[in-house]
């Protein structure tokens, strides 16, 4: 496997309660790994280790290792704000920012001066908004506020801004929670269609989600990895019992 | 891959500077704090003696050799209880009816922004104003003037305090009682005012503490003097204004008793302000959150 | 009032089951309606005790109203109360520099701690944080007053004017014409860690009020905490900061026996922050006990203190207007 990040040793504590315990992980390039399992069993924390979320929570301590592409995120001579341009990520609910919806694309590229000009803005905007596919209904209004949008298309405009800083990995923290079946349905095939090109990694507490998504799957339960596989083998013939259990709805 | 190592750009360094001009500007703040009190301590410790606290200036505050400052401490404290007691019989009914009758009502709002455009009011127009009053009605500068115009400057302070502290109390008690057939008068009477005890206890303090360091109303309203008021219609001293006559004055003794006065004045607002935090944190175990 | 009426549903919950008929429950409605009349009674105190101040203040100076134009009164320059002279300006300025320049200096700093302890600090240094705060808070005007005497006049004669008169002479508003230390500078200083404890409360207040899915979301495409702040905290509390400035102001504009301390107290219009100078509060203050004895002098003092409350009044109400829009503002 051409793993893309190596989680190694990784321990995280909230105060004095321990949300992960020694997790250790790998989780390949251009594929979607889904993160499965019940609810509070550490899935959304081992997310956010990835793009160093966790350290804006007071009183958060982590101890061991996460690797992208060979280097350790947690490496003191790293800088945050980098990874964070690696490790993009869709939160739970679409987070606009209060501005225009052009605004928002552009916000990380400015950001980072990615761009030179106007002109070059102006055209990442329009190549970004057509990858989240939000692009036909909004190129008439792109100087609306963002908020004008619908649910659905504000989290689809909050995947064209993430993707902007060109990253090379998507979290996605149950990205389709606060949306309507038929934009969840959207966002996914988004995910898809994009997982040529980006690691994706997804947090979902609904099965068929994760069934119809994942090409790689880790299940946890009270903060530890039970299991961790590619989707073919982990469904069809999970290893552990409780996965078992959990598959087949007993959790 | 060095991708993600650090690079220092522009916006780290600007970064960087600023977080140390915010510690700065903390420490600044803090230290200013500490400054204060250490000025106060090191000039008001060597004039503290037991007659400081124990007699009346001797030969007139703003002249007189030996004595205290017994007129100020005992005219401080009846000021400031009176007025604290006072605020007190108006501010609880207002912010018992501000809760269970008007809670974020269009009227409460109005209520509340009352209270705190009163609160902005300077004590210097308090006074002016109590200067009206008492040629109104005739009366001289007096311990009960004092008392009435310290009363107002608390009664915006003490009335928020405890709105603020009685908004935090969960609506669901409440609706219990008026589902168990309690009126609202009841629920007022007996379940807020239980919950009111924290509120009630930091107001107290809170209203104590700004009014006995209150100097520019009790110019105006109750006057000075060497004595220790024996009546309400009598002006009294207090220390606010120890301080202020006292250290004006050309010689080193009554200057000495204006350092005590400051440093008394200080222990005192201190106590009451640490005793109210100290106080409402212990009371909030008590009642439900 | 429509308040009133949605109140009285336990007496309507009364009326529909034909308990009301019970005389134990009659009275207590009785007794629910009598309080809720009284308390009512009571809410108007604090809207009637401003109208009240406002007006008896207006009665008392009306006799100086009436005898000058008011034009004469507030950009009047010469003040000699025994010639029947009543010129404000001087005082006017006065409180206006001593009020800018305690300003001036509160803000950058309060601005700084504020977001400092709302972005960044630990919980555990805005734990040490806030005591001190209140503590400062706390501190009577008249311990200030103290300081400022015994530490910040020293500091401005020994240590800020020499500085100044030696690189800054050359700037008006810096010069040294009075070496004394007392002056609008020492009581700036004073005034600004006097009004800072506030400023900072109420924007921090202001600052937590933005949601953190709106920070995160910046932080999330790799901007860094000030990036953050500046590019989408700040302009959603514009509103609020410059409401907390003015409300800072406010409570500067009237502060008394620590500016009167400090400030040097003599009339005259200043050109330099080294100048002495004589707001209205200490005017107020300092001559109270001559107003009866010279005509229209009593009038003259009170119409000083009916400025004050009016300018008080306006900038007051329009910064708690601000703030408690802010604060009850509803995110999408």
């Amino acid at each position: 496997m051409d793993a893309h990040i190596q989680v190694k040793n990784l321990n995280v504590y909230y105060g004095k309660q321990q949300a992960l315990k020694n997790v250790n992980i790998e989780i390949p390039k251009n594929q979607i790994t889904v993160i499965m399992g019940p609810s509070g069993c550490g899935k959304t924390t081992l997310l956010k280790s990835l793009n160093r979320f966790l350290e804006l929570t007071d009183g958060t301590q982590i101890t061991g290792e996460v690797l992208v592409d060979g280097q350790n995120i947690y490496a003191h001579e790293v800088d945050v704000t980098e990874v964070r341009k690696v490790v993009g990520l869709l939160a739970q609910r679409p987070s606009p920012l209060p501005m225009s919806i052009y605004d928002n694309v552009v916000y990380g590229m400015n950001i980072h001066r990615m761009k030179k000009d106007r002109k070059e803005y102006k055209a990442a905007v329009r190549h970004y908004l057509e990858i989240a596919g939000l692009w036909d209904e909004v190129y008439k209004r792109l100087h609306d506020p963002a908020t004008s949008l619908s649910i659905g298309q504000q989290q689809r405009l909050c995947l064209a801004r993430g993707l902007a800083v060109e990253p090379e990995i998507i979290l996605g923290d149950e990205p389709t929670s606060a949306l309507d079946p038929i934009s969840s349905q959207n966002i996914e095939s988004r995910l898809i269609e994009l997982k040529k090109q980006y690691t994706t990694v997804i947090v979902t507490h609904t099965l068929r989600q994760a069934k119809r998504l994942a090409d790689y799957v880790i299940y946890m339960y009270l903060g530890e990895v039970i299991e961790a596989g590619s989707a073919r083998e982990v469904f069809n013939n999970p290893q552990h019992e409780r996965t078992r259990a959990y598959l087949e709805g007993q959790i | 891959m060095g991708l993600m190592k650090r690079h220092w750009q522009r916006r780290h360094f600007v970064e960087a500077f600023m977080i140390s001009m915010m510690r700065v500007s903390l420490f600044i703040v803090s230290a200013a704090l500490g400054l204060i009190l250490w000025i106060v301590v090191v000039r008001g410790l060597p004039a503290i003696s037991w007659d400081m606290v124990t007699k009346i200036p001797e030969g007139g505050y703003y002249m007189g050799k030996g004595g205290g400052i017994l007129n100020a401490i005992l005219g401080s404290l009846y000021l400031a209880s009176g007025g604290t007691f006072l605020a007190m019989i108006f501010s609880v009914p207002i912010a018992m009816y501000l809760k269970t009758y008007l809670g974020d009502s269009k009227w409460g709002h109005y209520v509340r922004l009352s209270l705190d455009v009163l609160w902005g009011i300077p004590s210097i127009v308090y006074g002016a104003f109590g200067f009206t009053l008492m040629i109104a009605l005739g009366i001289r500068s007096s311990l009960l003037a004092g008392i009435i115009i310290l009363a107002l400057i608390e009664l915006p302070i003490m009335t928020r305090a405890m709105d603020e502290v009685i908004r935090r109390m969960p609506v669901d008690l409440e609706h219990a009682a008026l589902a168990l057939g309690s009126t609202k008068f009841e629920v007022a009477l007996r379940v807020v005012t239980r919950q009111m005890l924290p509120g009630i206890t930091t107001a107290i303090l809170l209203g104590f503490g700004r009014g006995i360091g209150d100097a520019a109303s009790v110019l105006f309203t109750a006057g000075y003097t060497d004595r220790i008021p024996t009546s309400l219609m009598r002006p009294t001293a207090s220390l606010p204004l120890a301080v202020f006559f006292q250290l004006g004055s050309p010689y080193p003794e009554v200057q000495q008793r204006g350092y005590a006065a400051a440093l008394i004045l200080t222990i005192i607002v201190l106590a009451v302000s640490l005793g109210s935090r100290w106080l409402s944190a212990r009371l909030n175990k008590y009642t439900i959150k | 009032m429509n308040q009133m009426d949605s109140t009285n549903t336990p007496q309507s919950i009364n009326k529909t089951t034909g308990r009301l008929s019970r005389p134990v429950v009659a009275s207590r409605t009785r007794q629910n309606n009598f309080a809720q009349r009284t308390f009512f009674i009571f809410t108007l105190l604090p809207v009637l005790l401003i109208l009240v101040v406002a007006i008896a203040l207006f009665v008392r100076s009306w006799p100086i109203l009436n005898a000058y134009p008011l034009y004469d009164l507030l950009f009047g320059k010469v003040w000699k109360p025994t010639n029947g002279q009543f010129g404000f300006l001087p005082f006017i300025a006065g409180t206006f520099w001593v009020t800018a320049v305690g300003i001036l200096l509160a803000v950058p700093a309060c601005l700084l701690v504020s977001i400092y302890l709302a972005e960044y600090a630990h919980a555990r240094t805005r734990s040490i944080a806030k005591p001190i705060l209140d503590l400062l808070a706390a501190i009577p005007p008249v311990v200030y007053g103290v300081w400022g005497l015994l530490a910040i006049v020293p500091f401005v004669d020994k240590v800020l004017a020499p500085l100044s008169d030696r690189w800054l002479d050359s700037v008006s508003i810096f010069s040294v014409n009075q070496p004394t230390g007392f002056g609008i500078l020492a009581a700036g200083i004073v005034l600004a860690v006097m009004i800072a404890p506030l400023i900072i409360a109420v924007m921090y207040e202001i600052f937590s009020t933005v949601p953190n899915d709106l920070r995160h979301a910046s932080l999330a495409v790799g901007a860094t905490r000030l990036q953050t702040i500046r590019n989408i905290v700040l302009p959603q509390v514009a509103p609020g900061i410059l409401a907390a400035i003015v409300l800072g102001a406010s409570r500067a504009l009237g502060e008394t026996i620590a500016v009167l301390m400090v400030v040097g107290n003599i009339p005259q219009m200043p050109t330099s922050i080294f100048d002495s100078a004589y707001p209205l509060p200490a005017l107020i203050a300092n001559n109270y006990g001559e107003m009866m004895s010279i005509p229209l002098y009593d009038a003259a003092l009170l119409s000083a203190a009916l400025v004050l409350l009016v300018v008080i009044l306006i900038f007051n109400i329009l910064s708690m207007l601000v703030i408690q829009r802010m604060l009850r503002r509803k995110w999408v």
